[in-house]
């Protein structure tokens, strides 16, 4: 069979426009043809803040930071590593951290300057996993290890945890600690916390917002250990008493242009 | 055949070398395992009695631990209802191991000897057992 140049020409076009057809589709409606394939159904759709709904639960934190002194992320953090048995290593490369402190430059990279109030410079953030409405830690977990609740906390399921590491590349708050070595190694039995498990080595972690207390019908560790700096409540209801200092306080949250939508509140 | 008598020389040999295994440990089977539920919190019960009953625990507690792992974190209820109607709090540390406080005594002792190594203790504590 011979072709001549009009024929191939004819063909080329067409192979040419339906190669370029998913890049169209995508221009022209960003974002439809993954949501179609299942990508997104990691519970977006549900628990976001624009709903309203007394009956449903979106447990977020806020941290007034008007009241906190370093030495209140330190009575927070060590009330939260107790809890949840997490090591305290010596080498900082295979520090484990579910509560930490940073600076304002550290917690807010973006909106920070060098005419920055004094007041706010100095002061030491208590940081922790914002549990976000869009998490993309829970997007790229292979196994599903990493899932979100109908309450809006990313849990862990460690279980499932094979340790590749993609949640910790995903994560835009360094909220996720890896387990280079066995944890047990720096831990004390006397010290565990008996009612909570450890972890394994080769296993991510991270801050859970206490959910085997929420269970129990308790405050997270941190806002047990330090309840002038911790709010912790319900997003969803308009009458909590989050949303209710949410309406009369100056907030912030970090890095909010990458629309994950955490739930950790900074009040200033 | 050439070598006749070495050949079954060695073939003797060889049989007699392979099972050996089987007549030493002739007749010295390791005894059934005996789990013990001598514990106070057991003892303190009217009725001894586990969470569904004994023959079910026997056979299928892995099954129910798995169930029980399962409801509790990634479906975020953490209370099981047997089938006697009882309302029981999913937590391995804190609730099978509550009665169970004798870890060495009953988990290990048929775990030992059907040489099989769970993990759950890899992360999980037995909060009586005075070591990680």
């Amino acid at each position: 069979m011979s072709i001549d140049r009009r024929k191939f020409l004819k063909m080329a076009g067409l192979t040419a426009l339906g190669l370029s057809g998913t890049g169209a589709y995508e221009l022209l409606k960003p974002g439809a043809l993954e949501a179609s394939h299942g990508h997104d159904a990691h519970g977006s759709g549900h628990g976001s803040e624009a709903a309203e709904d007394k009956n449903r639960t979106r447990w977020a934190m806020l941290i007034d930071m008007t009241r906190c002194e370093a030495a209140d992320v330190e009575k927070a953090s060590h009330a939260c590593h107790h809890a949840h048995n997490v090591p305290d290593m010596e080498n900082p490369k295979h520090a484990i951290k579910w509560l930490w402190g940073e600076t304002y430059e550290g917690t807010f990279p973006d909106s920070h300057n060098e005419y920055q109030a004094h007041e706010l410079e100095h002061k030491t953030f208590p940081l922790m996993c914002n549990h976000c409405d869009k998490p993309p830690c829970v997007r790229v977990c292979p196994t599903q290890a990493t899932f979100r609740r109908p309450d809006g906390i990313v849990a862990m399921d460690y279980h499932r945890c094979i340790g590749c590491r993609f949640c910790m590349a995903a994560c835009p708050y360094g909220s996720r600690s890896f387990n280079f070595v066995d944890p047990r190694t720096a831990l004390k039995f006397e010290d565990l916390n008996k009612k909570f498990p450890t972890r394994y080595p080769g296993a991510v972690e991270k801050c859970n917002f206490c959910v085997e207390r929420l269970a129990d019908g308790l405050q997270p560790a941190c806002v047990e250990a330090v309840p002038h700096v911790f709010t912790f409540g319900n997003l969803a209801d308009p009458d909590s008493n989050v949303r209710k200092i949410l309406r009369e306080r100056t907030s912030l949250r970090r890095k909010l242009e990458l629309g994950t939508k955490p739930s950790v509140f900074y009040l200033v | 055949m050439y070598d006749a008598g070495k050949v079954y020389l060695g073939l003797a040999i060889f049989i007699g070398i392979f099972t050996f295994g089987f007549y030493y440990s002739h007749g010295t089977a390791a005894p059934q395992p005996k789990p013990s539920i001598d514990t106070p919190e057991i003892n303190k019960m009217a009725k001894k009695q586990c969470v569904e009953d004994t023959e079910f625990m026997r056979s299928s507690h892995m099954k129910l631990l798995v169930e029980w792992r399962d409801e509790a974190l990634r479906n975020g209820n953490r209370t099981f209802v047997n089938s006697r109607g009882e309302k029981i709090k999913i937590s391995l540390q804190n609730t099978c191991l509550k009665c169970h406080s004798n870890k060495k005594d009953f988990c290990d002792r048929c775990h030992t000897y059907a040489m099989t190594a769970p993990y759950c203790w890899d992360c999980h504590i037995d909060p009586n057992g005075g070591k990680l």
